[in-house]
């Protein structure tokens, strides 16, 4: 469980099935704005399984520098809700860089 | 850095997943709505409606996920679903795809009687 403002990284697994966390986020850290409820898992959702436990859901706020090479403003931040099962809290040194 | 897929040594991206690629501008053209996408929707609104529930809508986004780069490049938007949905009905055992053929070329014969 995530409270605002901590600082997640999103796990950089393998995807062997449907999944919504998008590719251009993997591995990287971002700051959790909000939780969204608690919802059926779509991963499991989508080959006919009841789609439980219920996951949280979280909104997470990301740079938009950390996401593109040489991105130009770095005050651009980018929002994405993504389930607890693909955020980790970020160690420490990822605070310094967020890459 | 992206995982890898263990077999083919690529970024385990799937087709629909486009964040990020240089593909250049979004088309921004809005055009009418056909009979035939309104009918698609409609099918899907049905289908994944609690009372009949054949499945998800994210069995459909599956579906479309794991289309050849060729067909997902190829096919129009309500195409990706239909063609999603005729999978999915043979999938959870609502239609037979013998069924399906067999009602569609009931259909080709009433068109070509008909002239169409």
């Amino acid at each position: 469980m995530f409270t605002d403002g901590m600082l997640v990284r999103v796990l950089d697994h393998a995807i062997f099935g449907h999944c919504r966390t998008p590719v251009y986020l993997k591995g990287k850290v971002g700051e959790v704005v909000s939780e969204a409820g608690a919802w059926r898992n779509p991963e499991t959702l989508a080959y006919h399984k009841p789609g439980l436990p219920l996951r949280r859901l979280y909104r997470v706020r990301f740079r938009q520098a950390d996401l593109w090479d040489d991105y130009p403003f770095p005050r651009d931040t980018l929002e994405a809700d993504l389930y607890e099962h693909w955020l980790a809290p970020a160690d420490d040194a990822a605070m310094g860089d967020r890459q | 850095m992206t995982s890898q897929d263990p077999i083919t040594g690529e970024a385990s991206r799937r087709q629909h997943d486009l964040g990020g690629l240089e593909l250049g501008l979004i088309d921004r053209h809005e055009h009418p709505r056909t009979l035939f996408e309104m009918r698609v929707d409609a099918m899907l609104m049905l289908l994944t409606h609690p009372g009949c529930a054949a499945f998800k809508v994210d069995a459909l986004r599956r579906a479309v996920e794991n289309y050849s780069k060729l067909d997902y490049e190829n096919l129009p938007y309500y195409d990706r679903w239909l063609k999603a949905i005729r999978q999915l009905l043979v999938e959870q055992s609502v239609l037979t795809d013998a069924q399906i053929e067999a009602r569609l070329q009931v259909i080709r014969e009433r068109r070509a009687a008909e002239g169409q």
